[in-house]
């Protein structure tokens, strides 16, 4: 595995292509990466240093942790505390804060919260254990929603009754959307994140180039792969052109992973959902169909209608939208912290903050 | 000033309990960053606060007639109790030696305390005890003193285990973390994240096969043999939960230096990266069982490259980096692409991401 990945990490190859941006590029770029893994793939690397001045990079809402609704956060931590339930999620939930504590938090106080890698695993609990109910957080963008809906389409047939999932899918294609339409947007081009096209394929994002006016290049996640869709955004931009170009053509067909779309509209239904920090988008998260609503943890622990406001102080959800950086925050690095987050952009590995806390903190608070 | 005084309420007069994070323990608590450090800071070393604790070394060196002592302390916790390549027996005898190994000390006695879930099969204890006694064999220590407790179904997690332990320090050898100096160079003694990938990946939950194995080994041989080719070696830990990360912090913190390494010269075995990946963990904050980190005068690293590299628990040995006087008490590292980044202090709990 280490050998296909390191061929996209290879530092000469990397300044070959950095050489080549540093040609093109003539005139500054706003660029945004949409998501949270190629924003620390680029922070991690250092790659941001080494790019011409030119290209400004701004971070996008790709980080699924982060933009899950306090609500939704707020939901776990209720069905988590339930004697009977076995409350598992992916590992960077446990310490997303909700409005008042997180799921570590409900875990030392005796909530049963297990970290899994996979629903498959929740399943599996789920079969070992009849007189628990097994619930997962289902959350993630369309890279995760696949899986999700195999596990509840697996439960029915399997009569799994006591499994259930907590779901909040949301689409990156509206959130796009949501931003192009901002009249404070200021991207001019988008690097599209390369596991979601995986599933999805480019077709939604051929329809939003077209409509904008603004060049889409699908990208994977390493190092190699961003340089390379950087240079590919930006030759784009500079002969005027808005097309969508697929750098990662390793992983991404045009029309996407068609078995996983089927699985995914099947089990769930396209609704506008609420993103924490930036508000509800029209069309932009999936709902469990009422059809499988047995296996829909809001509907049968009864706790769809938990509505909560967010905090006043922290700004992720303009750092989400990309108009700020981490480092324009008054509460970053200070009353902000990753073992103290105040927003979730601070809290997943792959936030925006978070990133910028773990590789840059020095170099903010010194300015 | 003195009316206040007068007029302050009973209850204020009593110790209040100090303002944490959290209002009760959370497992990041024990997991060796910065949550750890904040318990440690906050509720005990003002309790128990005195000159030899305030070293804050993983050993307590002591003047005592005769020469001096190095005494110290662990419990084994470990989920699974079995895992590739050892088991909470070996680890229990070779963590605690390796904590008296650092302060350059030959480890000499040991005590052994077992608190065990009524109900674990006797053929298990067995097993632990078996491993613990080749351990014991293999470091040249002797269980001295122990202790079993019994607890009800539920009361822990099959069995914890408890080491103390006392050794020598040779006259001459005085090592600190306070000690180090800017151009002093930083050894790592082979590959990191071999223990904590191991068992984390042996965890019944994790699903995936792989050919990773804990590195639990004692280091007393190592480190005498570093010890023969130099006494200029100013400190040494080995890096335990937190990883390298933490002790490169720790070394720092304690030094008010600065420490500069190169990601690219840190070596990992190609399945421990593996799982790495796949689970979004970075290895240099993973648990080693096996393995130190030294710091030594920039004149000597050579020398004590070569000695550590006719270990066998050296061979691999490789400088990673140096002490500078840019940015005391912060780690950095450069990164293949030429950028400089932070390595930090890990938080907690290491928690695989989602994606």
């Amino acid at each position: 595995m280490i050998k296909y990945l390191s061929e996209y990490r290879d530092p000469v190859n990397a300044k070959k292509i950095l050489a080549q941006i540093r040609k093109v590029v003539t005139r500054p770029w706003v660029i945004m990466e949409v998501c949270g893994g190629q924003t620390h793939a680029i922070v991690r690397s250092g790659m941001d240093q080494a790019l011409p001045a030119e290209i400004d990079l701004v971070h996008g809402p790709g980080c699924p942790v982060c933009v899950t609704p306090l609500e939704t956060i707020d939901r776990a931590l209720a069905i988590a505390a339930k004697p009977e339930v076995i409350f598992c999620s992916f590992g960077d939930m446990l310490r997303v804060p909700g409005s008042g504590k997180d799921l570590l938090t409900v875990r030392s106080a005796g909530g049963d919260v297990r970290i899994v890698y996979s629903p498959l695993e929740a399943l599996e609990l789920a079969r070992q254990n009849p007189e628990r109910q097994v619930v997962f957080l289902a959350i993630g963008f369309e890279t995760t929603a696949p899986g999700n809906a195999m596990a509840i389409v697996q439960a029915e047939r399997e009569g799994l009754h006591n499994f259930s999932e907590l779901a909040c899918h949301v689409l990156v294609p509206p959130a796009i959307t949501a931003l192009l339409g901002s009249p404070e947007n200021r991207v001019q081009g988008y690097l599209a994140a390369g596991h979601v096209c995986t599933v999805m394929g480019l077709t939604e994002y051929e329809e939003i180039s077209r409509r904008y006016k603004v060049p889409i290049v699908a990208t994977g996640l390493e190092p190699n792969d961003i340089l390379e869709g950087l240079l590919m955004l930006v030759r784009q931009l500079e002969a005027g052109r808005f097309e969508v170009e697929n750098q990662y053509k390793r992983s991404v067909r045009h029309q996407g992973n068609v078995l996983a779309r089927q699985m995914v509209s099947e089990v769930f239904e396209v609704v506008d959902q609420k993103w924490r920090g930036i508000g509800e988008l029209p069309a932009s998260g999936l709902r469990i169909r009422q059809r499988f609503a047995v296996f829909d943890a809001a509907r049968k622990f009864g706790c769809e209608s938990l509505q909560v406001e967010e905090s006043k102080i922290c700004i992720s959800g303009v750092v989400l939208q990309g108009l700020k950086k981490p480092g324009d925050c008054p509460a970053f690095g200070r009353e902000c912290k990753p073992e103290h987050p105040l927003g979730a952009t601070m809290v997943s590995g792959e936030g925006a903050c978070s990133a910028y806390y773990k590789y840059k903190l020095p170099i903010i608070l010194s300015v | 000033m003195n009316d206040k005084k007068n007029i302050m309420p009973h209850g204020q007069m009593s110790c209040p309990v100090p303002i944490m994070n959290h209002d009760t323990v959370q497992l990041a608590h024990g997991s060796g960053g910065k949550l750890s450090a904040e318990l440690i800071d906050k509720m005990f070393l003002p309790r128990f606060d005195n000159e030899v604790l305030a070293r804050m070394e993983d050993q307590a060196v002591l003047d005592w007639p005769g020469g001096r002592l190095a005494f110290t302390t662990d419990t084994f916790v470990v989920d699974p109790v079995f895992f590739p390549g050892g088991n909470i027996g070996d680890l229990a005898i070779n963590g605690t030696v390796n904590d008296i190994c650092m302060s350059g000390a030959r480890p000499l006695f040991l005590s052994v305390a077992f608190i065990i879930e009524e109900g674990l099969p006797m053929e298990t204890l067995h097993r632990i005890l078996l491993s613990m006694e080749a351990a014991v064999r293999e470091a040249g220590v002797k269980v001295v003193a122990g202790d079993t407790k019994v607890v009800p179904k539920g009361g822990c997690d099959k069995i914890f285990i408890n080491t103390s332990g006392i050794g020598l320090v040779p006259a001459g050898i005085a090592m600190s973390a306070a000690a180090l100096r800017p151009g002093d160079k930083v050894i790592l003694s082979g590959t990191v994240a071999d223990h904590g990938m191991a068992v984390m990946t042996s965890r019944e939950s994790l699903s995936f096969q792989s050919d990773i194995k804990s590195d639990t080994a004692s280091l007393h041989g190592l480190v005498e043999k570093m010890l023969r080719a130099s006494p200029s070696i100013r400190a040494m830990r080995d890096p335990t939960r937190g990883g390298v990360a933490a002790i490169l912090n720790e070394f720092a913190k304690s030094s008010a230096t600065g420490i500069r390494i190169s990601r690219d010269l840190v070596p990992v075995r190609s399945p421990v990266q593996a799982a790495c990946e796949l689970l979004g963990i970075d290895p240099l904050t993973v648990a080693n069982e096996g393995k130190l980190v030294a710091v030594v005068e920039a004149g000597a690293a050579e020398v004590v490259l070569a000695a550590m590299r006719e270990h066998p628990l050296g061979a691999e040995a490789v400088l990673i980096g140096e002490v500078v006087s840019d940015h005391p008490g912060m780690v950095t590292e450069e990164t293949a692409f030429g950028g400089t980044l932070i390595l930090d202090m890990p938080v907690g709990e290491q928690l695989p991401r989602i994606c």
